[in-house]
This record gives structure tokens, sequence and C-alpha cells, in this order.
């Protein structure tokens, strides 16, 4: 008996040191640690794919950095007076669920998603001559947690992997003239993946 | 073709018809309420301005497939409400109305706008009201009619 608590004595002392080595490694790879398996080139390289995504119409339209939503690939100042409001959801009787239902109503042509709203101005990803941000202004705003209702690498991550209007813009639904809406040039997969390399990297900037 | 449940100012309505049909189009052709108006189709002149759970909604782009158990209040019910009826008399008493096409619209987002906010500026009025469009250019006594009701509500 005396023997196996020896034993086991001996055990711990042995995991012990490994476990809480194991349990720092995986603290520092939450907080952003770059990953020996993505290097910072391939890490820059993909965060361009990203780049791409959220700077497609589909996606910057409602990251202005006006009073007002865009529309169309042609990015136009959003018809019908529509303005941004204090939460990003127009105004009361202009509100976005005014026309915006909770999925795209192909049938009239108006898309439509889960709380439909404009981005924050803190995400605003284009000037107020509604020209887009280089990519490293961009990349910079996304990583900044004062900006990004502070979201780290991982948070970002569940972010394009999970929320409502993210995933919209691959179902971007109907125009009014039947013809469907232009999604993203890279699928949601590789949009995805692409984020994991580059938060994988450490998150890094041009 | 498929069998809708709605609850259209209060009150139960069956209408058996296409999933992409407009609610415009449920309200006026299936159940003869004409107060609602097609002005536009596509929700950009207001015409067609409904309330569906107290937001203002352009039904001319609503798929009745999509209202689901949603209440749907509409002009003919819009006196019903306090703020509504208010509206209403203040619409008389700044003979607001020139032609009147545009006004059913006018009222029910002139309605969503107070009860969001009863004493609105200027700036809110314009804001909240820049997707109605008035071919007669009544927008300054629309304006004045909101003052008034605001003032009035209680």
């Amino acid at each position: 008996m005396r023997t196996r608590a020896v034993h086991l004595l001996c055990a711990i002392s042995f995991l012990l040191p490994a476990v809480a080595f194991a349990l720092t490694q995986a603290g520092q790879n939450n907080a952003k640690k770059p990953s020996a398996s993505v290097t910072r080139s391939e890490g820059l390289a993909a965060w361009q794919q990203v780049y791409s995504v959220l700077t497609h119409p589909r996606c910057i339209n409602c990251h202005t950095a006006t009073n007002y939503p865009q529309q169309g690939d042609d990015r136009r100042r959003h018809f019908a007076n529509v303005v941004r409001g204090p939460e990003g959801k127009g105004v009361p009787a202009l509100n976005c669920a005014t026309c915006h239902q909770e999925s795209n109503a192909d049938s009239t042509g108006v898309p439509g998603g889960h709380n439909w709203n404009l981005a924050p101005l803190s995400m605003r990803w284009q000037d107020t001559n509604d020209k887009p941000l280089s990519n490293a202004a961009v990349c910079r705003a996304l990583i900044d947690r004062l900006k990004n209702h502070n979201l780290d690498g991982p948070g970002l991550l569940k972010h394009h992997e999970e929320e409502a209007l993210v995933h919209w813009a691959w179902n971007p639904g109907r125009r009014a003239d039947g013809t469907m809406r232009t999604p993203p040039t890279i699928t949601h997969a590789q949009f995805v993946e692409a984020t994991r390399r580059w938060v994988e990297a450490g998150t890094p900037c041009p | 073709m498929a069998t809708y449940q709605l609850n259209i100012n209060g009150q139960r309505k069956e209408v058996t018809t296409d999933a992409s049909t407009p609610l415009l189009w449920v309200l006026r052709d299936d159940l003869k309420m004409t107060g609602t108006k097609y002005g536009c189709g596509i929700s950009v002149c207001g015409a067609c301005t409904v309330h569906v759970a107290g937001v203002a909604t352009r039904s001319c782009v609503l798929p009745v497939s999509l209202i689901g158990e949603r209440p749907v209040v509409t002009i003919e019910a819009i006196a019903q409400d306090p703020v509504g009826r208010v509206v209403q008399d203040a619409w008389v008493s700044e003979d607001v109305v020139q032609c009147g096409y545009c006004q059913s619209g006018q009222i029910m987002s002139a309605v969503a706008l107070l009860k969001h906010t009863p004493k609105p500026t200027d700036a809110n009025i314009e804001e909240s009201m820049g997707g109605n469009i008035c071919r007669c250019g009544t927008y300054v006594r629309i304006r004045q009619a909101i003052k008034t009701a605001a003032r009035q509500a209680k």
C-alpha cells in the first residue's frame, strides 16, 4: 500500500510540470502568439484574401464611413434617403426592418438576414468619399479591440465563421430583376480558412 | 399556393395565395382593404406603409410568407390607436392632404415616428419621413401636423 502511494506521488511530481507547461502553451496560443506552422508572409497572404472579402460590395456596403448604407455592386448610396440612425438600424419609420426581413425576399428583390444593420463607424472600411481603405488600414481597424467589440484573433475567426450577416454574403439572394447578387470571389470556407491562417500567424498587418 | 393565417388589425384572416405575394396585394386584392396604396412597388415611395409588429413596413416588398405570427396594423385601424387618432386629427386640423394618394403611408410613418420619438425635432421628422414621397409636395404641412400631433399626444 505504502509502495503504491510512493509511486503515485512520483508520477504526480513528474506530471505536474508537464501539465503546467501545456497550460502555459495553451494560454500563449489564446494570446495570439504566432503559430510556428504559419509564417508571417503566409499570414499576410491569407490577410489579402480576407481583405478581398471585407471590401467586396456585399460586405463593405454596410461598413461605410458616412450616414448612409450603400447598395449594389457599384456601391451607390442606398435609395429612399435611408440613414444610419443611432444604432445602425435606421430611424423610426425608416428602419432597416422597414424593408429588410430575416431572410431574402427573392420575389421582391429585397435582401434580408438576421439583425440587418450597418456596422458601427469604428468598423468603417471606407473613407467619407466612399473609397475603400487600404488593406493596412482595414487590418489595423479589424484587430483594434477598442474598435472591434473587443474581439481577439479567435473571436474574429468565430465572427467570420458564424455571424449570420457574414454568411449572407454567400447567400445574397436575387435582385428585383431576378438575377443573382454577386457573392465574394472566394467561398465562405476559403474565407474562414484564410482567416484561420491569418489568426494563426498572429494577425499580421501589411 | 399556400394558406396563411394572418393577424390583421387584431383580427384573424385566412388567405390562400402564392408565398411570394406581397402583403400589399393580400390586403388590397384578397382582403379588399384598399386604404393601403400601391405607389411604386419597389419600396421607394412609402405609400404602402403598414405596421408589422410595430415597425413601419413597406408592404409592397414583404412576401406574405415572411410575415409569420407578427401582427399587422393598417390605416383602416390606426384611429383605434391613441397616437394614431391624434395624428389623424392633426392631419385634418392642419389640412395636410392635397390629392391624398400618399397620405395613408405618410400617416403610418408619422405614427411610427411619434411612438418612438414623442417630441421629434425637425431633423427627426426629415430623417424618418424621408422615405415617404408626396407628389403634391405637402411636406411642410406634414411636418406641421406631426408637430401638432406631438403637442397633443398624451
